[in-house]
């Protein structure tokens, strides 16, 4: 066959890419190219017109500096002059170049799709495939709005040749997979799943990759392809290993399109018995040959058979029904295990996870521990050895729990770093899940803290303490445990933290014991508080009030440790703040108060684990793989983990008049301020991350979060797992400004991320919202900030809908909120005396012009919290005008592009009904209305 | 199961999914420094962000293949050689230079054997008769 020889026909470009080759140093290239720039954009700018032989070398020579990472800002025009040649190389560089450097200058892609059209149409099966490939390397909206009407057509035609064909399907493929809502389903549909039946192997082998996409989001239409795969796959594998011809890779018939036939199956449940026979069939020969001695010594030979072998066994997982099939698939996956090639020993190890899961394969899994934990012990490559702790994670249960958390522990002491957080979180949650003696979970937990401390998240020793709060029988074990583990001159902070804790809950337990008195323990933890950063030291102010309850003998000492000056003028706010409260807390509180206050922790309620939560964000939730755990992962968490200051908690759970008193109480429940924070909200299993749809539904709480922002302009609107989205905003007359503040919550970078505001039909007239597009990835941590202008034209009801859609991982992610763009943003206050008010009122009085609401109040009715909501939603609050001093009227003017809209409010509240009575008199009734709606909302 | 087909292939750098020209020198950046730590001893796939990369070493040349972690490892792994063989076969005895010098018919190569991120081609036959015929334009 004859080689082609270097750089043939464009000498220009081989000396060019000679020079850059020889070119000694970055300065020299950089040199070389620019001057060569120089000379292409004289030659584009000449006056005489280029022949297509050099406009093409002049085009390739750009590529080629594009390729070697520099920017090209010219030559668009001329590739695509090159598109109308009727030569191939010239149309080949043409294309090639649109579709590296795609441009999204709109002038051009009509140029560009003009000519893509013109070569569709040519039924010149070269030039068709040049442009089918274009479109499937640019895929753009713009090409799907273009053609994806017209590729189902060349796709199905009798007389398209078969490689167009191939790119037809493909191309149809990647205008799914970026705008699925133009490929319009139809006649075609059934057509293309025939294919599968085609005889040239390459067109089933880009057609089922279509056919896979197509079925996943449309399994009803596409589930004929089931059995046609079945046949097909049945006719594949038990061919000779010649039969096939050149689909025969190093003796193995047709390995990729088996592998895709097989992944075909797994968008569909086990099909019905006539064809499920075939398909076990198919299966059984697959692994059957997997025990045959292989045809070649080749490690290509073995790499084909295997590919096909680990998609059948993951089909056979996937359909988890055919126990004689998993106990195969999992005796195969064993031998594995063992050999000498580490490809297969780490897909072993990953393949043997997902069997783990499976209730009939669950046993079989657990007789190779010896294997995997050995694995841990000597493989060299860490995902390998990554693997294993997944596998042993996976086969956990109550017979081997033991061992395997002795194993995982040892392995932490010398793993590499970038795994070791991850082993922790499963060690933990093993440790609890398994634990029939609880004792052996607290001493678990210790070692994790003393091997691995600075691994060891919040949410870990969190759930340590939550367990211990609730499991009376495991108190005095654990607060015996943290005191011996306390002994060590270095201990780390963590162990300071849980031992605070829990000493200052349960020390009372073991302060029986001469060597563990009150006074004992309280020294042991003061002799570590220096060292300790600043929540560790509030946390152990808090054990120290404790204390005083627990132990009224050490009382004066801890008062004095209080009072000293390096706690009560201590320069952090926080450390201040506790000492002087407690300080007086422990002076004036009577003994009953104390007790009150300062009780033991009620029980948390129980859920589910925040550690597994954590786990799930760490690895993505499809990798998470314990049967109960996707079982469980339906269930949604709310809350996270014990607040770290238990005096604070204990008085928001046992509301006593001296809290208040002392301003001990919680901090206010919703969070104000912009993102990001880390608050226990980073624990909530998202609720979101199944969901795909074009438009997510509304996010459950928005409502909520929807009418808090009625009368404030900043704060938090949205969080979950993932994200957080804060508003902060300001309105002048019929003008406003938003802030919307995007926070990456994960360590992972969001791609694609694309929030569009929706104005509805209705909306779209009265209010004019313009926004630039943001950065489309947020990296892990990052935050990113988009300004909204906001005019009003004229009065609204509804609220424009905020859709966020971006890439998390492998998932998409979909949320929508509404935001909080509200009529009364407009309000303009206005002053005025009694008289003026009244007069004013009755000049409103047409029945359309006002608006009552009678409504049962939903918060405590509060004048002062009243007064400041009606300011916030933005009328003045008038005093003095109404004659009975417990309502409250309020005015103000709405402010709209068109015209302007006196408002006047009054709100009566019926304090023994708990009712409150709202009448709005505006000179247009939907404005009564709209302002009624929003402000009953607030009270 | 989750079917995104090949996120990019490094090698001749195309790219099967969208990202801004910054973003593609970083992860080229990224991907080499993963790849190119690993030895014999290590396994031909690597976690990477939220894909896997699935590589295989010629000299000094990597191949690599960005996927979804749930793709076949395996089946990409081969489908490299395939392309190397074919890449062999067409410039008699491939060495670096050839994909240097040629590297706007490498493209044709790639867009053959693996258009919109998925497998199109696999018969090494099937690919040099078309580049054969497409040669035989010029």
């Amino acid at each position: 066959m004859p080689a082609v020889s270097k750089g043939d026909g464009m000498r220009g470009l081989a000396v060019f890419i000679s020079d850059i080759r020889n070119c000694k140093s970055k300065e020299a290239e950089i040199k070389r190219i620019n001057k060569e720039l120089a000379n292409i954009r004289s030659k584009f700018k000449g006056d005489k017109a280029l022949d297509g032989y050099s406009k093409k070398k002049y085009v390739c020579k750009l590529l080629f500096i594009f390729l070697l990472g520099h920017d090209i800002d010219f030559g668009h025009m001329e590739a695509v002059n090159l598109l109308s040649s009727n030569r191939y190389t010239e149309k080949q560089i043409g294309y090639l170049f649109i579709s590296v450097l795609v441009n999204s200058n709109s002038e051009l892609i009509r140029l560009i799709n003009n000519a893509i059209k013109n070569d569709l149409a040519s039924r010149n099966p070269t030039f068709m495939g040049l442009a089918l490939h274009c479109i499937a390397s640019v895929g753009s909206r713009e090409m799907a709005e273009a053609f994806a009407g017209e590729i189902p057509k060349v796709l199905v035609a009798g007389d398209t040749m078969d490689s167009v064909k191939q790119s037809a399907a493909l191309c149809l493929l990647r205008l799914y997979r970026t705008s699925s809502d133009l490929v319009p389903m139809g006649d075609w549909t059934s057509r293309v799943v025939h294919l599968l039946n085609d005889q040239h192997l390459g067109v089933v082998t880009a057609a089922t990759s279509l056919i896979t996409t197509l079925a996943q989001k449309n399994p009803e239409e596409f589930k004929t392809s089931v059995s046609l795969a079945v046949s097909r796959l049945s006719r594949i594998v038990t061919s000779a290993s010649t039969d096939l011809q050149d689909y025969t890779y190093y003796f193995v018939p047709a390995p990729w399109l088996s592998v895709k036939l097989l992944r075909l199956l797994q968008c569909y449940p086990p099909p019905d018995p006539a064809v499920r026979g075939r398909l076990t069939e198919c299966l059984e020969t697959i692994l059957n040959k997997a025990q045959e001695p292989p045809k070649s010594k080749k490690v290509q030979h073995s790499n084909a058979k295997n590919a096909v072998l680990f998609e059948a066994i993951s089909l056979i997982i996937h359909h988890d029904s055919e126990p004689n099939l998993l106990v195969r698939a999992c005796n195969q996956l064993g031998q594995f295990l063992q050999h000498r090639e580490t490809n297969l020993r780490y897909l072993a190890l990953e393949s043997m996870c997902t069997l783990a899961s499976s209730e009939f394969s669950h046993e079989a899994v657990k007789t190779h521990i010896e294997t995997v934990i050995n694995a841990l012990k000597t493989e060299r490559d860490v995902s390998v050895r990554q693997r294993a702790v997944d596998l042993l994670y996976a086969m956990c249960d109550r017979s081997n729990a033991p061992q395997i958390v002795a194993e995982m522990l040892s392995y932490l002491e010398t793993a590499d770093y970038s795994i070791r957080e991850e082993i922790v979180l499963k060690v933990a949650i093993l440790a609890e899940k398994y634990a029939v003696d609880y004792t052996w979970y607290v001493d678990t937990i210790l070692n994790l803290i003393r091997i691995a401390g600075d691994y060891v998240s919040e949410e870990v020793w969190y759930r340590v303490i939550q367990i211990v709060i609730n499991r009376d029988d495991v108190q005095g074990y654990a607060a015996k445990t943290v005191f011996e583990a306390l002994q060590a001159p270095a201990c780390h902070e963590n162990l300071v933290k849980v031992g605070g804790y829990i000493l200052g809950e349960f020390g009372n337990l073991i302060a029986g014991d001469p060597r563990s008195s009150p006074l004992i323990q309280f020294n042991l933890l003061h002799s570590k508080f220096h060292l300790c950063s600043v929540p560790t030291r509030a946390l152990l102010l808090s054990t120290y009030i404790k204390f005083v309850n627990l132990f009224p003998e050490v009382k004066p000492t801890i008062q004095d440790v209080l009072r000293s000056d390096s706690q009560l003028r201590n320069a952090d706010v926080e450390l201040q703040q506790r000492a002087v409260e407690y300080l007086r807390l422990s002076t004036v509180a009577s003994t009953d108060i104390l007790a009150t206050v300062l009780e033991e922790m009620p029980p948390f309620p129980e859920r589910e684990s925040s550690i597994l939560a954590k786990l799930k964000k760490k690895k993505g939730p499809s990798t998470v793989t314990d049967l109960e755990d996707t079982k469980r992962e339906r269930s949604v968490d709310v809350n996270g983990g014990p607040e770290p200051a238990p005096a604070s908690t204990s008085a928001m759970s046992t509301p006593s008049p001296s809290a208040d008193l002392l301003g001990l109480g919680a901090a206010p429940p919703a969070p104000a301020g912009p993102p990001p924070s880390s608050g226990s909200g980073g624990l909530l299993v998202d609720v979101f991350s199944d969901s795909a749809s074009a438009v997510a539904p509304l996010a459950p709480g928005s409502e909520d979060n929807f009418a808090r922002f009625v009368c404030k302009n900043n704060g938090v609107l949205f969080e979950n797992q993932l994200l957080q989205i804060g508003l902060k905003s300001e309105f002048r007359q019929n003008l406003g400004r938003m802030f919307i503040f995007y926070g990456n919550k994960t360590s992972t970078q969001f791609l694609n991320f694309t929030p569009t505001l929706i104005c509805s039909d209705d909306l779209q007239p009265h209010l004019n919202l313009q926004t630039k597009p943001v950065d489309p990835t947020v990296e892990g941590g990052a935050q990113v900030q988009q300004v909204v202008n906001i005019e009003c034209v004229s009065d609204f009801t509804e609220a424009p809908v905020l859709s966020i859609q971006f890439r998390y991982g492998g998932t998409f992610q979909n949320v929508s909120v509404q935001l909080p763009i509200t009529l009364n943003k407009f309000f303009q206050p206005t002053e005025m005396a009694s008289q003026d008010f009244f007069q004013r009122w009755k000049q409103l009085s047409n029945p359309q012009q006002e608006v009552q609401n009678i409504f049962k109040a939903k918060h405590p009715m509060d004048t002062e919290v009243t007064k400041a909501k009606i300011i916030g939603f933005g009328s003045a609050l008038l005093e003095e005008v109404d004659p009975n001093p417990a309502n409250f009227v309020g005015a103000g003017i709405i402010h709209t592009k068109t015209t302007q809209i006196g408002c006047l409010l009054r709100l009566e509240p019926n304090l023994q009904a708990q009712m409150y009575r709202l009448t709005l008199r505006t000179s247009k009734e939907a404005v009564s209305q709209r302002l009624c709606e929003l402000l009953s909302a607030q009270f | 199961m989750s079917l995104h087909g090949i996120r990019f292939i490094l090698i001749q750098n195309r790219w099967y999914m969208q990202f801004d020209d910054d973003e593609k020198q970083k992860l080229i950046e990224e991907v080499h420094a993963v790849v190119t730590v690993r030895d014999a001893k290590h396994t031909n796939f690597v976690e990477f962000r939220n894909f896997k990369i699935i590589y295989r070493r010629y000299a000094g040349l990597y191949f690599c293949i960005c996927v979804d972690v749930n793709d076949n490892n395996l089946a990409y792994l081969e489908a490299i050689h395939n392309f190397v063989e074919v890449l062999n076969e067409y410039f008699h005895n491939v060495c670096e230079l050839d994909l240097v010098f040629n590297f706007y018919k490498v493209y044709t190569v790639v867009d053959e054997m693996f258009l919109a991120g998925e497998i199109r081609e696999t018969s090494q036959t099937k690919v040099l008769k078309q580049l054969l015929m497409l040669q035989s334009l010029e």
